[in-house]
């Protein structure tokens, strides 16, 4: 399985590669919103700072809801869904490489988001440990449910509408618990940065077991 | 000894969408054989050929394939038989090289078997480093069949096999068909160039409606009236 889901992740990638729509649409897209964020809040700076956490999560939400629909447009193609079907690859290991590829592409997504709002909000990131815990983690559970309905999107068609509807709401756990224990690491509310942490992993454990159970029919209806 | 047929199918009901794409089909083909379905637009041919796959669902009858139950196994089944469809199966951002070895690796075959499928469907060595999306319509076309041989499935399912190719590559198709009844395999092919088919196949049968409305064996199955004769080709 681990082999089928990286020989999948590898082709995803590759794709992504090719296409340059993650490279040239999904990243632009993420820092134009940083710098449109920074220049309807600048004038207070202080409202700025304090929303930096949840305004990262927010862009990192919209932007993988692109990355999704990018990464299942593909297979919708030419009947690409159909030889998947045929391959003799199980819906788990696809289901996991569609989820390690997308993990890639976020978390170069998120690397750029935090350079960006250093420079563009003066951000100072501290807390290192518990800012690598949390971004992992949501993004583990980002990727986890991203996978699942996007899936659910080739099979109802008009994913570029549906997948949002459908998703954000589905993550709006994750949002929260990474921009609390974004606040906390960054030292912009008091309290246990970890137990954030610990939530986010629940919710990528829980994400990514419904998607490795539920691929398999998802994709037959597909 | 009787041997079971590689395709058994018994009053086999299949619906697309809300359209019964087939009303009940019985229908027997047995290893080693080259059947040609053939029937106007809209008869079930491709639904048949799919269904064959395990791609259509069966609401109801029974249809066994390689010994195996569609209905309780899909992918059982799926992971031996080949499809040819109209579509190319293939990532047009890819380019063919890589295409072949993704579909290659993921059946659990070498590398060097999709080379060797792409010599044998005469895709020249120039195109290999090329994006699908960039190769002619019959070019894309050898490619997908490559990558479909490539699997050395056990039942070939083709829907137009000869559909967007030259010359060439129409009597590399029968060639190839040829090969693989001659290594063991079975070929199911729907084609609307009945002198073409018929020349290959050792039997043809007719959709039309859903049901099977008629069969012809021999080498002199296109002699045989067709009951829906004019409507095809």
């Amino acid at each position: 399985m681990i082999r089928d889901a990286a020989l999948v992740a590898g082709k995803d990638l590759r794709l992504e590669w090719r296409s340059r729509v993650g490279i040239g649409q999904v990243l632009p897209f993420a820092v134009l919103c940083v710098l449109l964020f920074a220049f309807a809040l600048d004038p207070d700076r202080n409202i700025l700072e304090r929303a930096t956490a949840g305004l990262f999560w927010m862009i990192v939400l919209f932007a993988a809801v692109l990355t999704v629909q990018r990464t299942f447009a593909v297979e919708g193609d030419d009947g690409v869904l159909d030889a998947l079907r045929l391959s003799g690859l199980s819906p788990a290991s696809i289901y996991l490489g569609k989820v390690a590829a997308l993990i890639a592409q976020l978390v170069v997504l998120e690397v750029v988001l935090a350079v960006a709002m250093a420079v563009l909000y003066d951000t100072t990131f501290r807390g290192w440990l518990l800012v690598a815990g949390i971004a992992g983690l949501a993004t583990l559970g980002i990727a986890g449910a991203g996978a699942s309905y996007g899936v659910v999107g080739l099979r109802l068609g008009g994913a570029e509408t549906l997948l949002p509807l459908l998703l954000l709401p589905l993550l709006a756990p994750v949002l929260i618990a990474a921009t609390r224990g974004f606040d906390i690491a960054f030292g912009r509310a008091a309290g246990p940065g970890w137990p954030w942490a610990a939530l986010l992993g629940i919710f990528a454990v829980v994400y990514l077991g419904l998607g490795a159970i539920l691929f398999r029919p998802l994709m037959e209806d597909a | 000894m009787e041997t079971t047929p590689v395709v058994r199918l018994r009053d086999a009901v299949a619906v697309v969408g809300r359209f019964p794409a087939l009303a009940g089909v019985d229908l027997d083909v047995d290893a080693g054989e080259i059947v040609l379905v053939r029937g106007p637009n809209g008869a079930g041919k491709t639904t048949l050929l799919r269904m064959c796959a395990g791609l259509v669902p069966i609401v109801s009858g029974s249809a066994e394939v390689l010994g195996v139950d569609v209905v309780a196994s899909p992918a059982a089944v799926r992971r031996r038989v080949g499809l040819l469809g109209h579509a190319t199966f293939l990532y047009a951002d890819l380019t063919v090289e890589e295409n072949l070895a993704f579909w290659t690796r993921a059946a659990g075959a070498r590398r060097a078997d999709g080379r060797a499928a792409l010599d044998r469907l005469g895709v020249p060595e120039r195109v290999h480093g090329l994006a699908v999306r960039s190769l002619s319509t019959g070019q894309r076309r050898r490619v997908s069949f490559a990558a479909m041989v490539a699997r050395r499935p056990e039942l070939w399912l083709l829907d137009e096999p000869h559909a967007g190719l030259d010359a060439s590559g129409r009597d590399i198709v029968d060639s190839l068909i040829g090969d693989a009844v001659a290594a063991g395999a079975t070929v199911m092919f729907a084609s609307h160039e009945l002198d073409r088919a018929e020349d290959v196949a050792h039997r043809s049968v007719t959709l039309a409606g859903g049901v099977i409305a008629g069969t012809a064996t021999g080498p002199d199955a296109s002699d045989r009236p067709d009951p829906i004769e004019g409507a095809a080709g």
